[in-house]
């Protein structure tokens, strides 16, 4: 009998300290992956939004109103992200919801904001989040489809068109292998062969001892740090010479500090924040994204990156929108869809009701690493 | 087992009572999780804390129920509430095949044996993505429904899901306090002393075994249709880890303090939340601390600790 | 038609080699971490889950050494080992050696718990990056008929098999080995004639402790270190253990080996995705099958 009463007066306490209530200026509420798996994802993406938040409200906020950021950590958890979801809209009474970081987590939060009716800006690359169209979900992070594009593009421009996969075993390599196979026959390409590795994998040796009897002219590694990196070591030991290709995952120069030497002449498809510096001044965006790197160093001691700028991006869009005069969940998503031509980190956004991922094959850029930084390939 | 019966009724009643108290918000939301979480630590304690096996695999038949019923109503069509049972049977099935060799182990070598077979599943579900969908998941699983009737909301499926963890709290004592329950415990304190008496220990360690997999695969089933979407992550070690916890801080061989532990560990997260980077070291430390001063599990150290310092008595041992 | 077939069977038998060479050097990491796995055990009948933990501790402070106190790599990495050493006294002390009840379920359950707790604090203080250390001798791979291997692959071999020696003196021939043995084969016994047991407990977790750290060294410049680099590995080294009987010498040693190159062979020959599931089948296969592991003798149950 103790132990159930134990039990109960428990619970209850717990229950009762639950509760919560809140008022006042305009929530925004945001799911980011700060720890866990995908923390590279969450970390730049949460400190962003944060900081380009502090920036409106500094200057005055919208139309005098501040913003406030409620954003709850999901650790990668789809279950969580649900949840989360769930608090945001119900307890916190947020008009929109900027993330969540990872495709997974995405794709379990939209049937929660399509009941709810919550505008709901995803970070996350997967094609699956837009296409087809929900009514309630963005997303800024480019489509892998456009990364994968822009690979394919480039190889079939050099007549090289027998390609090896390599792609990590989680949602964004994933991902990246299902477009890989589904553009090749539209580029001409052949796959010859598909591995995969595990997220935590230390040797690839095996799986690409498999590849170089194949001979491929290209060799695509879909994943994200440190995979790639030891992709590129164990080729390089390996003595393999057919040019690699890796995804915007790494993107970043802790790509070419995990890679070393091994890295140099590495090519892949990035957003433009990384060559920032070398766009032509003619480029619509580069002003946003110096200044976001900037910033971004200024308040956090390292540079802006191509997964911040989603957060950048999402924030901005909001702001334009609320600027417009939508203060409500429903005025708010009205309003994104109508965005047109916003120069933002990853690309230039326009939406319309028939495209809620905004952005177009100029999103991405070829780069190539050249003497231990990224150079953009013509 | 009349004082069960009125346990019973009166955590019902209580449990019944809880959405007119906290109202239709987040906290709803979650205790539909918790209902899931108690069915699974129940499942897990009769294991556990009953028959003294340890499985560090558990979630992998979660996930197996979970992913049955999610890629045979989804992609095949056929009705969930036909799939839900199909699906624990073929589970059960599965469990009680596999724990037949499993279960000669002892101690350590079980722990590991289970943990291997827990992260098998896991490989597979993540590997197999014709199937599963891999690491991406699995999406647009459909809700559960009585005709027109569609459990599509937070308070709907509170009650749906907290029905069948009820009817398994309720087996789940009686099952403790028949003779099966007798044996189990004799079979935990010793197994060959249990089999002098009679016991058919090995049939029966297997047999608790395909009994907690099959509840474990409903409440996966329950997970899928109630979330609409799965993914390989929920149904990895960590989950295994976090059952384990909660049987264990609830309190072993009790029912209701698996109840416990689940509602702990689950609410917990939401006191934390201001501490995001720190809840993983405060998971930890619970589990270490727990163990160190708590080892009957919050249930029986609570009241243990009531005793000693307002009391000021001697700790009296529960059974 | 015949050079077509010959040449396909020499680019084979290249594959094979390379997968060989992979799992001997991946085994050898294995076997390390199965040893310090082996001497706990056998000290203390505990299996230390967080095992795997010293492996990420022992990488990650040769990091923190190197960079943050700018030690050169000959003095940062036997610190390392000294941080990890003390450790894993910090966490008998603290964690075994006051448990009142230790049971088997209540071992796992604290040993898990150390490790997520050990593996937490590392987050915090570290980051969740991904670090690389420098290779001890350079990367210019090495050539053996049609496989490479890098410099750092035999390094590893080469201080496993320092190890291997080193603990067989100590086991053989000192005495706190020959006492270490001696709680092994009976705990009772061993404390009748005199010996610490208590004490003996504290030297398994800091000999296994200093173990993991140098297979963490040794094997980062290859694998890159991260804060929670330990999990799989300890595992894997863990089945190595089991496929060895749990002994701290040469079979635990083949074990690791025979769990490298299989697990090598299975991704290569069979199936890159399921690489992992491959060492838990042979886990399983071995408790079902052989749980004394492939060399050791049955153990009969007291009861």
């Amino acid at each position: 009998m103790n132990k159930f009463l134990m039990s109960l007066l428990l619970i209850t306490v717990m229950l009762a300290g639950c509760t919560k209530k809140s008022d006042g200026p305009i929530k925004i509420g945001a799911l980011f992956a700060v720890t866990g798996p995908a923390a590279f994802l969450g970390e730049p993406e949460r400190n962003t939004a944060q900081m380009v938040i502090d920036d409106i409200n500094k200057s005055g906020g919208i139309k005098g109103r501040k913003l406030e950021l409620i954003a709850y950590d999901t650790a990668g958890d789809a279950t969580k992200a649900v949840q989360l979801a769930t608090k945001l809209i119900k307890d916190d009474k947020v008009v929109a919801i900027i993330g969540p970081s990872t495709t997974g987590e995405s794709m379990a939060v939209i049937p929660v904001v399509e009941k709810e009716k919550v505008p709901m800006i995803s970070c996350s690359a997967g094609i699956k989040i837009t296409d087809p169209v929900k009514k309630w979900v963005f997303k800024t992070a480019q489509n892998d489809t456009l990364a994968v594009g822009r690979i394919y593009e480039y190889l079939q421009k050099h007549k090289q068109s027998k390609v090896s996969i390599l792609s990590v075993s989680d949602g964004f390599g994933a991902s990246g292998r299902e477009q890989l196979k589904s553009q090749a026959a539209a580029f001409g390409i052949t796959i010859l062969s598909d591995e995969t590795y595990g997220p935590k994998d230390t040797d690839m040796t095996t799986q690409l001892t498999k590849v170089r009897g194949l001979n491929p002219d290209a060799i695509i590694c879909w994943g994200t740090n440190p995979g790639p990196a030891v992709v590129a070591k164990n080729a390089s030991q390996l003595g393999i010479k057919t040019p690699l290709y890796m995804s915007h995952g790494v993107s970043s120069k802790k790509f070419i500090e995990l890679a070393g030497e091994a890295a140099e002449g590495i090519r892949l498809p990035s957003g433009k924040v990384i060559v920032a510096e070398t766009l032509p001044a003619s480029d619509p965006q580069k002003q946003s994204l110096i200044s976001f790197v900037n910033e971004y160093k200024k308040k956090y001691k390292v540079e802006g990156d191509h997964f911040g700028g989603h957060a950048w991006d999402a924030v901005m869009l909001l702001k334009g929108a609320i600027e417009a005069g939508a203060t409500s969940a429903d005025a708010i998503r009205n309003q994104l869809e109508q965005t047109k031509q916003f120069h933002g980190i990853g690309g230039t956004f326009s939406y319309s009701d028939k495209d809620h991922a905004g952005l177009g094959q100029d999103a991405f850029v070829l780069v190539e690493v050249k003497k231990n930084n990224w150079a953009l390939v013509q | 087992m009349k004082s069960e019966l009125i346990k019973f009724l009166f955590f019902s009643t209580i449990i019944l009572l809880i959405p007119f108290v906290i109202g239709d918000g987040y906290l709803l939301n979650v205790m539909v999780f918790v209902g899931i979480h108690t069915m699974l630590a129940v499942a897990l304690n009769l294991l556990l804390g009953y028959a003294g096996q340890i499985s560090l695999g558990h979630a992998g038949f979660f996930g197996m129920g979970a992913y049955l019923s999610a890629i045979l109503t989804t992609t095949y069509g056929f009705n969930p509430w036909f799939v839900m049972p199909a699906a624990a049977v073929i589970v059960g099935t599965l469990a009680f095949i596999i724990g037949l060799p499993i279960l000669k182990l002892k101690g350590h070598y079980l722990a590991m044996a289970t943990l291997g077979l827990g992260i098998i599943f896991y490989i597979t579900f993540n590997e197999s993505v014709e199937m599963t969908g891999g690491p991406s998941g699995f999406s647009s699983i459909p809700n559960l429904k009585i005709g027109s009737f569609v459990f599509d909301s937070d308070l709907k499926n509170y009650y749906l899901i907290w029905l069948f963890t009820l009817i398994i709290v309720l087996l789940a004592v009686n099952l403790a306090s028949s003779r099966i329950g007798r044996a189990l415990r004799a079979v935990h304190d010793s197994e060959v002393a249990a089999r002098v008496a009679g016991v058919n220990s090995r049939l029966l360690k297997v047999q608790i075994f395909a009994m907690s997999a099959v509840v474990s695969s409903i409440a996966g089933s329950l997970y899928a249709h109630t979330m609409t979407f799965i993914s390989p992550a929920s149904f990895g070690f960590n989950f295994s880890v976090e059952l384990l916890t909660m049987v264990v801080i609830g309190g072993l061989a009790s029912v209701y303090g698996s109840f416990l532990g689940a509602a702990l560990l689950t609410l917990l997260p939401e006191f934390l939340r201001a501490a995001h980077d720190y809840d993983i070291i405060i998971y930890g430390a619970l589990l270490v601390v727990m163990v160190m001063f708590m080892p009957g599990g919050l249930v029986r150290g609570i009241p243990d600790l009531y005793r000693k310092i307002i009391l000021r008595k001697g700790a009296v041992d529960n059974a | 038609m015949s050079l077509g077939v010959f040449r396909r069977g020499i680019m084979l038998f290249d594959q094979i080699l390379q997968y060989v060479l992979s799992g001997i050097s991946t085994g050898a990491i294995y076997a390390l971490i199965g040893i310090g796995f082996s001497i706990i055990y056998n000290a203390t009948g505990i299996i230390n889950f967080a095992q795997g933990e010293f492996v990420m501790l022992g990488g990650m402070f040769t990091l923190f050494f190197l960079e943050t106190a700018k030690l050169p790599i000959w003095a940062a990495a036997p610190t390392a080992i000294l941080a990890s050493t003390v450790i894993g006294l910090l966490f008998e002390r603290l964690a075994i050696r006051p448990l009142k009840h230790p049971t088997p379920i209540n071992l796992v359950i604290i040993t898990i718990g150390g490790s997520i707790l050990i593996r937490g604090l590392s987050m915090l203080v570290w980051g969740k990056d991904t670090h690389s250390l420098p290779p001890f001798s350079g990367e210019n791979p090495i050539h053996i008929y049609g496989a490479t291997i890098l410099p750092q692959h035999l390094w590893i071999i080469c201080i496993t098999a320092v190890i291997i020696v080193l603990n067989k003196f100590y086991f053989y021939h000192t005495i706190s080995g020959k006492a270490m043995r001696a709680c092994s084969y009976n705990r009772r016994a061993a404390g009748l004639v005199g010996i610490d047991v208590r004490r003996m407990v504290l030297f398994s977790f800091i000999i296994s402790s200093g173990m993991g750290a140098v297979a963490g060294i040794i094997v980062a410049p290859l694998t890159m270190t991260a804060y929670d680099v330990g999990v799989m590995l300890g595992l894997k080294g863990f089945c190595a253990a089991i496929l060895g009987g749990m002994s701290s010498g040469i079979t635990t040693v083949v074990g690791g080996l025979i769990l490298g190159v299989l697990e090598s062979l299975g991704a290569g020959l069979i199936s890159s995705g399921y690489k992992d599931a491959i060492a838990f089948i042979i886990l399983l296969l071995i408790l079902f099958v052989r749980p004394q592991g492939l060399f050791g003798k049955a153990d009969s149950e007291r009861v």
